[in-house]
């Protein structure tokens, strides 16, 4: 346990079949008590654990996952990120995220392939053009990196895009974040879990949460499936599962959980080395290392926890892609899946106290959660160990619904909701 | 995706439908009176469950009506479908 990866290690390894590998994480039967329980071992739960260790000094604490770590939206996403957002509460969260993103790979011993490959958002009517070039100017005060492409700088970035002026959304112009791009999803989960299994967090899968135990408002622990676990400080980061844990508790939130699908292709060559979306005709695509192509597909518009889609949701985005990309008709799609997204009514995430003194909620990143994970898990880990939100994620408290004062992100985000 | 029992037309592919979120949030009688903690609990505070919900639907593409539903949404059974102003059915 705990030895550093390295070319050496690889050589090594290599000698003897990669058979002798050591275990990245222990397995751990859980304590009677820690310091703090993380609810959910999705990247923004072991993140969260992760610099609670690092950062705050808490190494009593533990992550418990009610499947496998890793094996929900962390696993399920299409690994895109940027932090090309319109409002400055969002800028500077995302960017947070997007800086460490930069350094992750090195401070986790960890390759997360994280890849700068950039990310370009096409506007397909003239409100889009206005939209797109505000937020870039937006973008560019905040000190994102942000550009306007004409649609002939956006053929020039991406030759295979269709940029005929006759078809029915044609391409008018676009945006693009050098900076933004791709990480492989898996290895954040990995990544983080071993660091932190190395610092002493206990890693424990296999482990629902039943109901969480409260005096009057504070909180004393969690009934689990491996038993009773006591604690004073509960994170919870459960996605899209955020409500079934908050009914436990008795509180209420102002989100809805819905299915978002996403697909692969079969893999082809190198044929697409940046990332493009489409908000207004709802694609986004770009290819993975095997060379699938991952497209993203939208949300079903009802509740529901089945983590699968409607088929006509998966037709639209496809029906989309094939417009932009003529080039890829005759590709076949290999693999389909859903993940359960937790949707707030203003697209913003919640990064928050609660009125129970204790529990914290990490929630609400809906559609677009994966590119936060670093942020999302350093800020809320600030949170916890101070019982006050950074200022980073100040905004993101749950009073904003009472105060009126939303973090209105919605189709302002350049993202495909 | 699933097939919905329209109370007016009849079964329906789920695409032709609208979901129109979580049923029963009566409209506050005496906005006036409301505080913030309660305007946000009725604007913006849900439910969400895992398992029997009741809903409102709408079918969009159809006869355009408004009508209740019953559904698991832990596995997208339908339960029952009830028309508007109807006593909701205990399950």
């Amino acid at each position: 346990m705990g030895n550093k990866y390295s070319v050496f290690s690889l050589i090594k390894n290599a000698l003897s079949y990669h058979e002798n590998w050591q275990r990245a994480w222990k397995d751990p039967i859980p304590k009677k008590e820690y310091d703090a329980v993380i609810v959910g071992g999705g990247g923004h739960g072991l993140a969260t654990a992760y610099y609670l260790a690092k950062k705050h000094n808490m190494k009593n604490i533990a992550v418990v996952e009610k499947g496998w770590i890793g094996g929900g939206n962390t696993g399920r996403n299409t690994t895109i990120i940027r932090s090309n957002y319109l409002w400055d509460a969002s800028a500077g969260l995302y960017d947070h995220a997007l800086k460490i993103w930069e350094g992750l790979s090195q401070e986790l011993n960890y390759n997360v392939m994280f890849s700068q490959r950039g990310v370009m958002n096409l506007a397909h009517n003239l409100q889009d053009v206005r939209d797109l070039k505000r937020r870039t100017h937006a973008n560019r005060l905040n000190g994102i990196d942000a550009v306007y492409l004409s649609t002939e700088e956006v053929k020039k970035f991406c030759p295979i895009i269709n940029t005929s002026q006759d078809i029915r959304y044609p391409v008018l112009g676009g945006t693009l974040q050098r900076r933004a791009g791709t990480a492989r999803h898996d290895a954040v989960a990995w990544g983080y879990a071993r660091s932190a299994d190395e610092m002493g967090v206990d890693i424990i899968q296999n482990c629902e949460v039943k109901g969480i135990k409260r005096n009057s408002d504070t909180v004393e622990g969690l009934e689990t499936t491996k038993g009773f676990i006591k604690t004073k400080k509960i994170g919870v980061v459960a996605a899209g599962h955020s409500s079934v844990i908050a009914n436990m508790a008795g509180i209420r939130l102002p989100l809805e959980s819905k299915p978002l699908q996403a697909l692969v292709s079969e893999p082809v060559k190198p044929i697409i080395d940046t990332v493009v979306m489409s908000n207004a005709v709802h694609a986004y695509v770009s290819q993975s290392d095997k060379g699938e192509l991952v497209i993203g597909a939208g949300t079903d518009d009802y509740v529901s926890y089945t983590q699968k889609g409607s088929h006509q949701i998966v037709e639209g985005t496809l029906n989309a892609i094939l417009e932009l990309y003529p080039i890829f008709s005759r590709m076949r799609m290999l693999r389909q899946w859903g993940g359960i997204v937790d949707i707030c009514p203003d697209a913003s995430p919640i990064l928050s106290k609660t009125s129970i003194k204790g529990l914290y909620f990490n929630c609400g990143w809906g559609t677009g959660g994966f590119k936060a994970t670093p942020g999302s898990g350093d800020l809320f880990a600030h949170t916890i160990a101070n019982d006050e939100p950074h200022k980073l994620n100040a905004a993101f408290n749950l009073n904003r619904f009472v105060s009126g004062d939303l973090v209105d992100e919605h189709g302002a985000a350049a993202v495909a909701h | 995706m699933f097939v919905i029992n329209c109370p007016y037309c009849g079964e329906r592919d789920q695409q032709e439908f609208k979901a129109g979120g979580e049923a029963h949030i009566e409209r506050p009688k005496q906005p006036t009176e409301l505080s913030d903690d309660e305007w946000a609990e009725y604007l913006f505070m849900r439910k969400n469950i895992k398992g029997v919900q009741y809903e409102r639907w709408n079918h969009a593409h159809g006869c355009r009506k408004w009508f209740n539903m019953v559904r698991d949404t832990s596995n997208d059974e339908i339960k029952a479908i009830y028309k508007m102003g109807e006593k909701p059915p205990s399950i």
